[in-house]
């Protein structure tokens, strides 16, 4: 049965392993934003033997690329983009630490394996729901790359930021999973 | 003849930018609740409930529904006894997509050059303008933000006459199957025949822009759109792919005549946020 469970970054092993698709999940602490631009700079990095501009052992990365903040706010508008534009680079930062990835809709199966390998999660957030995420944002800085604008590098502190188990550390996959479990063959 | 001042248009630009994100189309939450009803899977029902709390949260708040603010497309029908004056008709409507999405926290998704540079423009110009010259003398403005996500899923193919009517609904809802949880389901499958390669794209687009209550005025057609949304409805995806039965809210059919070996299909994907925002000057 799905649960609704609570973690705070950074997150361990244990935390990890008692996720299973189809599951709740509430982050709370500090995550890190990026997208296409910067994720193409950090393997550069990586594949440079250079450090990385955060600390990425247990941390998570939330792919959106958020709306200016309205003055009052901290943030903007701030749904998740679509994950598989990221594949090509995310096992290389799970290689190096990555533990939790956010997005929306499914990952190819590189990206599985080496979730599998690593015991990496990737959450979804709800595509479009732009604004109540946003709400879950406390804070947020530019901590690397602010020349490529809503695409830079933000630590974002966050409560209760809402997600569902898209893929756990056992293979299974909610985007297979969910669809066979409701398609009506013609 | 009506004379009109293109600096007319920007303050009117500026506020369909603004409005087309912050405030969704009734049809749009009409959909929802009616699938809403009919869906089976729990944590599909409990998507579509974000999705219409946010909806209300974004026109509360003024803020866009989606951060996803889009490429503003701009679709205008000039009447022909219009005589614009004071300066450049294009450049007023990028004008005001630039005061739209500064003044209203909108986001500058446009880059410069799709490939080798990629620097954003910064104020999410150039807009994507479409005219079409019209009879009378007034000008209608649609703004259509459209968001990548949903874009990216889009296709058109050069079919054959021989494919016939089953060709073309099983090629759409195979684009739709391959697009998966990617374009933010549940979509609007906008269809575009006929005409040439770059037509049906453009009509597939247009297509989009009907009320989400509104079938094709011809019944032949209408009967297509049916069939595909059914079709399309029984493949599982369900609201962000997690599983479920409300895959797509709508599919809206626009078709031309085309050339006798030809038979353009185009499917534009549409995310839920199925903004558009229209006035008349």
């Amino acid at each position: 049965m799905p649960q609704t469970i609570k973690l705070q970054t950074p997150l361990t092993d244990e935390d990890i392993s008692k996720l299973s698709i189809g599951d709740k999940v509430l982050i709370s602490g500090t995550i890190y934003t990026g997208r296409d631009a910067a994720h193409k700079r950090l393997v550069e990095l990586i594949e440079a033997g250079k450090e990385l501009p955060f600390d990425i052992k247990g941390q998570v990365i939330y792919y959106v690329g958020p709306a200016p903040a309205p003055p009052g706010k901290p943030i903007g508008s701030a749904g998740p983009t679509t994950s598989y534009r990221m594949d090509p680079y995310a096992p290389a930062l799970m290689d190096v630490g990555l533990k939790c990835m956010i997005g929306k809709g499914p990952r190819n199966q590189a990206v599985i394996d080496s979730m599998k390998k690593n015991k990496a999660v990737y959450l979804a957030a709800i595509g479009g729901a732009a604004v109540v995420v946003a709400k879950s944002i406390k804070e947020a800085q530019v901590i690397a790359y602010d020349d490529l604008g809503t695409e830079a590098i933000r630590k974002l502190k966050v409560e209760d930021f809402p997600c569902i188990v898209a893929n756990d550390i056992y293979g299974n996959d909610i985007y297979k999973e969910g669809v066979k479990e409701y398609k009506i063959e013609t | 003849m009506r004379e009109i001042d293109v600096k007319e248009i920007i303050p009117i630009v500026r506020k369909l930018c603004i409005d087309a994100n912050y405030y969704i189309g009734q049809d749009v939450l009409d959909k929802i609740r009616e699938f809403y009803e009919k869906e089976e899977s729990p944590t599909a029902k409990e998507v579509l409930t974000i999705l219409l709390e946010n909806y209300e949260l974004a026109a509360n708040e003024k803020m866009p529904s989606c951060q996803d603010t889009g490429v503003a497309v701009v679709f205008v029908e000039l009447g022909q006894d219009v005589h614009l004056v004071g300066g450049d008709f294009y450049e007023s409507i990028n004008e005001g997509v630039r005061r739209g999405y500064k003044d209203g926290y909108l986001r500058k998704s446009i880059v410069n050059d799709p490939i080798i540079d990629r620097v954003n423009t910064k104020d999410n110009t150039p807009a994507l303008i479409y005219t079409d010259i019209v009879p009378g003398s007034q000008i209608k403005l649609t703004v259509a933000p459209k968001g990548g996500g949903s874009e990216n899923m889009s296709e058109v193919k050069m079919m054959k006459a021989a494919d016939g009517i089953e060709g073309v609904v099983d090629f759409v809802v195979d684009r739709v199957s391959r697009s998966g949880g990617n374009p933010c389901p549940p979509i609007v499958v906008g269809v575009g025949l006929g005409g040439n390669f770059e037509q049906s794209a453009l009509l597939a687009k247009k297509a989009l822009l009907r009320p989400l209550n509104e079938s094709h005025p011809e019944e032949k057609w209408a009967k297509i759109e049916k069939e595909i949304l059914e079709k399309v409805n029984k493949l599982g995806i369900g609201p962000q792919g997690f599983g479920g039965r409300t895959t797509a809210l709508g599919v809206s059919i626009m078709y031309k005549p085309c050339h006798i070996a030809s038979m353009p299909v185009a499917v534009n994907i549409q995310c839920h946020a199925a903004r558009h925002k229209s006035a008349v000057i």
